[in-house]
């Protein structure tokens, strides 16, 4: 009797523990769907580092037509694209790399072709008057030089060895941080002389950051491809928010933001 | 012992949230243990896991050993000095408990680092820089696990009985004698507890290390940063680094009971 009580017991405890990250779970979901309700909702998965310039188009896009509303769901773009394969009820999904949005043609959840409507190059980032006097990609080995990397196992972090291959230079980085971010608030405090950051991270740090354009940068150019999904709830405004991402308009405010547009 | 003769029925009201509390703790480390790709373990442990292994144990050693020499002296002023505003005082202590690590990485950086209030000077006249070395994540990892043993010491010290220092005093002995012969021994097993907890929390430290040390292989790279990393690509890797840290931290942890804490009593 006793043992049976202890067994129950460790059964609702697991159980409760259960729930609770269930609950979590739906919570993530259902904030990021509930396109069902109103007509002309339209629900976009976007990758995080479109935060800024995916709301602003947002705002664009319902002012342009008015009886629509544009919810986000911004996140990484692996997880989105996990979310999506697991049904996530979404219209648009706008990935940071070409692999995860492969994630979700691969399993028929987008069928449309995907198309580019944004690109992201790496640029050196140096504190505000650039105390370190990096001059380009080749102080980079300079071991003197106090210099931020994202770890290779983030993708601006295999971005950055890409280009270093490409410049053949063996960089002497001090440290390799987990992400994008990370590595640009060593630079904004001045704890590094030089790091590889995204064109688009430079330009939102505003001026305590100064960017650096490098030739090779271009060998580790990041697309950002977007698609409707095929099974979006709201197929016609999903496909005319896509189209104002890619129109005159939607360009401008991406290269604003910092991104080069196809 | 007195235990056995009160035995009778344990109260189900104190026994069945205590197991639940029990299975809450343990399931999830049994998940990581049923999930360890265990045929694939020796391919998966390479040379740069002993190394991140080895800084793990040296920089939280170094850490609480940091902590004992201020940590103690730090203690013994909340409990017995007269001091005015201890209470506050002692809330104070507690903050970097309840701040997130990250936040204390940045605060680190701010007074630590090359820029930072005192980190500009020690940079500029000792040529010292704390972040990006080993010593960073000392210091990152002393930071947040320097309170658990200052409570825990803290606490010892106001439950010990003051009559033995002041027999001692009575006797002749400095403050400084009486502390080293009499309070200090009186209050050895909280001293313990606290450098257990404090060396514990060091080893499992993530958030203000990889803020303010950053990670470098063989630098400042733990176990906690390499299960970090791993966990971007290679999730068995980050399941058989956890397993490497828990069972030698768990092995520590028991060798060290077994020796002090409940060996004494």
């Amino acid at each position: 009797m006793p043992n049976l009580r202890i067994r129950s017991t460790i059964v609702t405890g697991v159980l409760g523990v259960a729930l609770v990250l269930a609950g979590c779970g739906q919570q993530a979901a259902s904030t990021s769907s509930g396109s069902q309700a109103v007509t002309g909702d339209v629900t976009v998965f976007a990758a995080a580092s479109l935060t800024e310039t995916f709301t602003r188009l947002g705002e664009d896009f319902e002012a342009a037509n008015p009886g629509t509303k544009v919810k986000f769901n911004f996140g990484g773009s692996s997880a989105l694209a996990q979310q999506l394969n697991q049904g996530a009820p979404a219209d648009v999904f706008a990935s940071a790399a070409p692999a995860n949005m492969k994630q979700v043609t691969d399993t028929g959840t987008i069928t449309d072709a995907p198309r580019t409507f944004a690109k992201n190059s790496l640029q050196i980032a140096v504190p505000k008057g650039n105390p370190g006097r990096i001059a380009g990609l080749a102080d980079f080995a300079n071991a003197d030089r106090k210099i931020a990397l994202c770890a290779e196992q983030v993708p601006c972090g295999a971005a950055s060895r890409k280009v270093f291959e490409a410049a053949k230079i063996t960089a002497a980085p001090d440290t390799l941080e987990q992400d994008v971010k990370a590595v640009l608030t060593k630079v904004s405090l001045g704890e590094v002389d030089g790091a590889l950051v995204y064109k688009t991270d430079v330009k939102a740090a505003g001026d305590k950051v100064e960017g650096i354009t490098f030739a090779e940068s271009s060998q580790a150019v990041n697309d950002y491809p977007i698609a409707s999904l095929a099974k979006a709830p709201n197929a016609a405004v999903a496909k005319a928010f896509v189209d104002f991402v890619l129109s005159d308009k939607g360009r401008s405010v991406l290269s604003a933001a910092g991104f080069d547009t196809p | 012992m007195t235990r056995n003769r009160v035995r009778g029925r344990l109260p189900a009201v104190l026994v069945l949230p205590a197991l639940a509390g029990l299975a809450f703790l343990l399931v999830p480390l049994a998940g990581l243990v049923i999930k360890t790709p265990w045929t694939s373990l020796p391919t998966l442990l390479g040379a740069e896991v002993g190394e991140a292994l080895r800084l793990s144990l040296i920089c939280a050693s170094l850490a609480t050993v940091l902590c004992l020499f201020l940590g103690i002296p730090l203690a013994w002023l909340l409990a017995r000095s007269g001091l005015p505003g201890r209470g506050f005082l002692r809330a104070l202590v507690t903050v970097p408990l309840v701040l997130p690590p990250v936040v204390g990485g940045v605060a680190l950086l701010l007074i630590l680092g090359r820029r930072g209030l005192i980190g500009q000077h020690l940079d500029a006249w000792f040529g010292i820089s704390l972040p990006f070395t080993t010593a960073g994540v000392v210091v990152a990892e002393a930071f947040v696990a320097m309170p658990f043993l200052v409570i825990s010491v803290e606490g010892a010290l106001r439950a010990a009985d003051p009559r033995y220092e002041e027999a001692a005093a009575t006797l002749g002995a400095s403050k400084w004698l009486t502390f080293r012969r009499v309070t200090l021994p009186s209050v050895l097993p909280g001293v313990v507890a606290g450098a257990v907890l404090c060396w514990a929390r060091a080893l499992g430290e993530f958030g203000a290390t990889i803020t303010f040390a950053g990670n470098f292989p063989g630098e400042t790279t733990t176990m906690p940063l390499a299960v970090y990393l791993a966990l971007e690509t290679d999730p068995d890797a980050a399941i058989v680094l956890s397993i490497v840290l828990l069972l030698v931290s768990v092995g520590v942890l028991a060798g060290l009971r077994d020796r002090w804490i409940s060996g004494p009593t």
